[in-house]
């Protein structure tokens, strides 16, 4: 388990996988901060 | 919905004019990379044989895929022909020709040699012509160049502003590149090639509904668009009005519902759904196939043309009144997309995710995705609805990997974005729907919104194709 409170992530979402807005709100929910969120589509 | 042809265009001389392959040539070490590339890339007989191209052209069930060891490089289907029921496959010299056609602005030179080979092969073509010092002086003023089979340059295509992003000489090439493939699908479905002579051109094409990914357009109009009619011009069509859709890899699937709409409603009784393939996506995963000791698998442009018309009593009716679309408040994380997509219009029009036959989804090939690191995703996909099946109480949770092998399929479509979305099955489904035992396909597209940095969205679009029930008493009268 990472403890993500007051860590700066970056979220590199996946169209087939977990979307961006998604891995930022788990993220969020934790007390990490998001300072940078894309999805990419990898095909 | 009567019938879908498919244009595949085998093109290893334009591998390097695709996005990653032109990126990494323009980096540090770029000609180590192009000589890497240039070695690695197939004959057209190698393409031709390619088990995954058979299912395009329509000779091999996708399933069949199943029996076949992968990489599907390494068994070559002996006897394969660059045509079939499904469409037809052309060389580079095919394509030159084509390009040479679609070329209404004059920007496309060959040198002489070349043009004569191409006049060989396609007739006398108008082909303007220039030197071999010229073609280099081109270059340096901002052409593109063209090679065949990555070595030889072969002539160049110009650019058409010198100020004008929109119309300078690599992006002209792409469009140019989907015009041609997206034509040859559309003439190839006029002309009824293969086995359904229904397909021929007995009746006009009333309207042209382009979905391709490409922007036409200059300056003041980035892609504007209607590359639809352009094609419709190439191909000889004079009938039709045409319009463009834009919905990145879901177009396909949203210009078939508008197209379904407009014969059902009447204002048009032949609609055809045409797109032209992506130059861009030529290479995108070859720095994986290279250090997988694959050859560049990329180095075909499809293009497709799907046939709707008013109910015929045998072609498989296309039930717009099942269609889905992912609309603006839906989720967009994948359980979220499949619910939307597949679950639940089908229970609202009755049915089980069980009553149909085959699920076509995000169909890319996997030999071309898995040694780049994105995965299998057409068996995700297929995982995924299976998990909906399972939580719906149809199937055991045990079921699942059975769910999707008995409803999915191999992946076998080239990278091609939209062409891979859906709808590189179509025409599987209508001869599974017309002379096989299918009773229902559903179409699943999904399309990257998020990529142009507009939304964080994700797009979706679904509908179900059913056998005719005209047809099916006609069969059993039989």
């Amino acid at each position: 388990m990472i403890d993500l409170r007051d860590r700066l992530v970056l979220a590199l979402g996946e169209r087939d996988g977990i979307p961006a807005p998604a891995l930022a709100a788990c993220i969020e929910s934790v007390g990490g901060r998001v300072v940078y969120a894309a999805t990419e589509c990898f095909v | 919905m009567r019938t879908a042809r498919f244009a595949v265009a085998h093109v290893p001389g334009l591998v390097l004019s695709g996005s990653k392959p032109r990126r990494d040539i323009q980096a540090a070490g770029g000609a180590e990379v192009r000589a890497a590339l240039c070695g690695a890339l197939r004959s057209f007989e190698g393409a031709v044989g390619y088990p995954p191209h058979q299912v395009v052209l329509g000779t091999l069930a996708p399933e069949a895929l199943r029996e076949i060891p992968r990489p599907w490089h390494l068994q070559p289907v002996a006897g394969a022909r660059p045509e079939g029921p499904g469409g037809v496959m052309i060389d580079e010299l095919g394509f030159h020709a084509w390009l040479a056609r679609a070329d209404t602005a004059r920007l496309v030179q060959f040198d002489e040699t070349f043009a004569e080979e191409v006049r060989a092969r396609a007739g006398n073509l108008q082909i303007s012509t220039m030197g071999a010092a010229d073609l280099r002086r081109a270059i340096e003023r901002r052409a593109e160049p063209l090679y065949l089979g990555g070595h030889r340059l072969i002539g160049v295509v110009n650019p058409a502003h010198d100020e004008d992003e929109s119309l300078a000489a690599p992006v002209l090439l792409e469009n140019l590149a989907a015009k041609v493939t997206g034509a040859l699908a559309l003439r190839c479905l006029l002309d009824g090639a293969g086995e359904d002579p229904r397909a021929a051109a007995d009746e006009p094409v009333d309207y042209l509904i382009g979905c391709g990914e490409e922007a036409v357009g200059d300056r003041y109009q980035r892609g504007g668009g209607n590359l639809a009619k352009a094609m419709g011009e190439l191909a000889g069509v004079r009938s039709a009005g045409a319009a463009d859709i834009k919905a990145f890899c879901a177009g396909p699937l949203h210009g078939l519902l508008m197209a379904g709409a407009l014969v059902a409603s009447g204002v048009w009784r032949r609609v055809v759904v045409v797109a032209g393939g992506s130059l861009a996506k030529l290479g995108m995963k070859s720095r994986g196939h290279l250090v997988a000791g694959y050859p560049v698998l990329e180095d075909v442009i499809v293009g497709m043309a799907i046939d709707v018309v008013a109910d015929d009593g045998r072609s498989p009716l296309l039930r717009i009144d099942t269609a889905a679309v992912h609309r603006i408040a839906d989720g967009t994380a994948p359980h979220q997309m499949a619910q939307v997509l597949t679950a639940a219009p089908l229970r609202a029009a009755g049915l089980k995710l069980g009553d149909v036959d085959r699920y076509a989804v995000e169909l890319h090939n996997p030999d071309i995705t898995e040694p780049a690191g994105s995965g299998d995703v057409p068996a995700r996909n297929y995982q995924m609805i299976a998990a909906l099946a399972a939580q719906a109480g149809e199937i055991a949770r045990s079921e699942v990997p059975a769910f999707a092998e008995a409803h999915g399929m191999p992946g076998f479509s080239p990278t091609q974005g939209h062409i891979a979305s859906a709808v590189a099955y179509l025409h599987h489904a209508v001869a599974g729907l017309t002379q096989g035992s299918f009773s229902r396909v559903q179409l699943v597209a999904k399309g990257s919104l998020f990529l142009g940095r507009m939304t964080e969205l994700a797009d979706g679009v679904s509908i179900l194709l059913e056998r005719n029930p005209a047809g099916e008493s006609e069969r059993r009268a039989r």
